[in-house]
């Protein structure tokens, strides 16, 4: 297994940011939140199917409330990453960026 | 608003299935360009937060058996399907935590045909880096029929047309680089999923009255069902001891101890201790201590799945009119494989009922999002094995490394080909999931009784390695066939737990017998192999005992298996 080190290493440790996962699934979960909640606003319900219940709306604010604590527990508790990130090893069956071939043994 | 596709699916809908894979694309371009080492440091999987690791540990395994295959159960038996979360997963996961992880971690072994090779040799490495890419194969067909059942269901294009426009999306997937974005992905993929079968669960429960609703219906047609349809009685159904109508037993004992030996033993910590797609979430750890936590923490999240997998099945099967005629003994016509609809169908019919556009577009992503993850990681794993493990090993060796990554290619585009004929096998079963035990126990079974009893006993000899692998794949096979053949009669997914169990003790009473009369290796090479020639240290963390009592493995542990015995006391 070859031992080479292809990223770049900067100079301190910093927060993890916009790529945080926390805020990757926030963003995701609020925009679905969004748009949920707009469709069951503004477009047709559908009582015939949900039994009576505006099922876009309830769970577009659901998702945004998700979304917001998400984001919020980022914000509060950033995950440090540290000041030399190895490259991620090869998964095989999770390959994760391919720059690496996989190890032979 | 009828159209001739099963589902309606509008503007909406497709939007919130753009906005998903845009994300995950979008991190894989980013991570392939390396914008930011933060994308790294999380797709690396050191010293990530354990919530993470442990959602990704159980999303790996969240995919189209688990949505499709359980719902599908729920829908034929009710309430016993529980058993493969309660006792056919939980048990095994935490004893994976407990006992193997530190073991896999201290050995550094990185895959399951690297620790056969070193621990048995050639043989054994042949026969198992085999069975594995066949495995990966037919599963990758169960996962691209699912897949091609909704691009039919949403675009109503004939059968065989569905399945090679899915396995295109699928091969573009990988190409344009969707795999990379793993962690992130399946962190997503989580949460998207929870985020659509939460309402259609409620949704569904709410429409048929509640759980007594529910309950009642489900009894009420239990009861009216004709004989010949052969309709579990509905205390079978809505209890899930001792789960006759899972095991496919006349008798209350017998199906007890076919489900925890059959399910809770041999297959379920067949398929937790031996498949490396999860055991390699866990690996990447940066500790032991947090490797072995990996399992447990999913452990928790993967005890309340089946609440959002199995009751819209059951829900399904007492609402949507085309379930309520199949289970009648009727056959209706329509269905996501174009032919009849079949158990496999329950969910998505069941959302093309009670969930709006919009909702229905959030379920679909999230489906979408499983299955082709699913299919991605079985093509990437036996890509791997075929090239390195195979071609690498035995055709043709010392090549460069370009003309390996040539040959992985091809084999992708290869798999993917092969994937839609497997998928054929899989489209004959009404319910996929009897198929996907029948595989487990064909695969996983015998190459858990070698491991195990490799790690165990140092005395096993390397031919015993590749007989008791070869003789217990062709017994479950042979049992199998026996049921097939109607000589051994057992309804519901007893026949695929007979399969297995006899595959474990073949292999285990062969591997014994030869070991006895062939030559073992010498102590000297088994170190990090077999648990006695392991030293202490290699599989123990020191920081742990220094960890408040609610970070460590053993008191977590503890904690997952209370609540997996109080939830099995009040259902």
């Amino acid at each position: 297994m070859s031992d080479v080190q292809s990223t770049e290493t900067t100079g301190s440790t910093h927060k993890a940011g916009v790529f945080d996962i926390r805020n990757i699934i926030g963003a995701l979960m609020a925009i679905y939140g969004v748009i949920l909640m707009l469709a069951g606003l503004l477009g047709e319900h559908e009582p015939e199917k949900t039994g009576g219940v505006n099922a876009n709306l309830w769970t577009g604010l659901a998702l945004l409330a998700v979304g917001a604590v998400f984001i919020v527990w980022a914000r509060l508790k950033p995950i440090v990453v540290p000041e030399h990130v190895e490259a991620p090893d090869d998964d095989p069956t999770r390959p994760a960026p391919q720059r690496k071939r996989p190890p032979v043994h | 608003m009828s159209s001739d596709t099963l589902i309606d699916a509008n503007w909406l809908d497709y939007l919130l299935v753009a906005i998903y894979f845009g994300f995950v694309l979008g991190i894989g371009v980013m991570a392939r360009r390396s914008v930011s080492d933060s994308i790294d440091f999380f797709l690396s999987g050191r010293s990530l937060p354990a919530w993470v690791t442990g959602l990704a540990f159980i999303s790996a395994n969240l995919g189209a058996v688990e949505i499709m295959g359980m719902s599908a159960n729920g829908a034929e038996i009710g309430l016993p399907t529980v058993h493969y979360f309660w006792v056919g997963a939980v048990p095994a996961m935490l004893f994976l935590g407990v006992v193997m992880m530190p073991f896999y971690y201290g050995s550094k072994v990185r895959s399951v045909p690297e620790f056969m090779f070193k621990r048995f040799g050639t043989g054994a490495h042949l026969v198992n880096a085999i069975s594995f890419a066949v495995a990966q194969l037919l599963i990758a067909g169960v996962n691209l029929a699912l897949l091609a059942g909704i691009v039919h269901a949403l675009l109503g294009w004939p059968i065989w047309i569905a399945l090679i426009v899915a396995g295109a999306i699928v091969l573009s997937y990988i190409t344009l680089g969707g795999l990379s974005a793993a962690i992130y992905n399946e962190v997503l993929q989580f949460f998207v999923i929870v985020a659509s079968l939460l309402p259609l669960t409620l949704i569904g429960l709410h429409r048929v009255g509640g759980w007594d609703g529910l309950t009642d219906k489900i009894t009420a047609a239990a009861d009216k069902a004709p004989a010949s349809a052969e309709v579990a009685p509905a205390a079978q159904q809505l209890e899930s001891w001792p789960g006759q109508a899972l095991s496919g037993f006349d008798s209350p004992l017998l199906s007890v101890i076919g489900i925890v030996f059959g399910l809770g033993f041999v297959l379920s910590f067949g398929y937790w201790t031996t498949n490396f797609v999860e055991v390699q979430r866990a690996m990447a750890s940066d500790s032991i201590s947090a490797a072995r936590k990996t399992p447990i923490i999913g452990a928790f999240p993967k005890m309340f799945i089946p609440f959002i997998v199995i009751i819209p099945g059951m829900v399904s099967a007492v609402l949507v009119t085309e379930m309520i005629d199949l289970k009648n003994g009727g056959s209706p016509s329509g269905g996501a494989s174009g032919d009849g609809v079949a158990y496999n169908d329950a969910l998505l019919l069941l959302m093309r009922d009670v969930l709006p556009n919009g909702l229905l577009g959030l379920a679909i992503a999230g489906l979408l999002a499983a299955f082709m993850a699913g299919m991605a990681a079985n093509i990437s794993a036996f890509n791997t094995v075929f090239s390195y493990d195979l071609w690498q090993r035995y055709i043709r060796k010392n090549h460069s490394d370009d003309y390996y990554l040539r040959i992985g290619r091809l084999a992708t585009v290869a798999a993917t080909v092969i994937a839609i004929f497997t998928a054929q096998i899989a489209m004959g079963y009404d319910n996929v999931m009897n198929y996907l035990q029948t595989l487990f126990g064909f695969f996983n079974a015998p190459l858990f009784a070698t491991f195990i009893l490799g790690m165990f006993w140092k005395r096993m000899t390397p031919t015993a390695g590749w007989v008791g692998l070869v003789a217990g794949t062709l017994s479950a096979i042979a049992v199998d066939r026996l049921a097939a053949a109607g000589v051994i009669d057992l309804p519901g997914q007893g026949a695929a737990f007979l399969a297995a169990s006899t595959a474990f003790v073949v292999d285990i009473v062969l591997s014994v017998v030869v070991s006895l009369v062939t030559k073992p290796k010498p102590a000297s090479e088994l170190r990090g192999l077999v648990y006695s020639e392991t030293p202490k240290e290699d599989r123990t963390d020191p920081d742990e005992a220094s960890m408040p009592w609610w970070r460590r493995t053993a008191p977590l542990a503890g904690i997952a298996l209370a609540m997996v015995v109080v939830l099995n006391i009040a259902f």
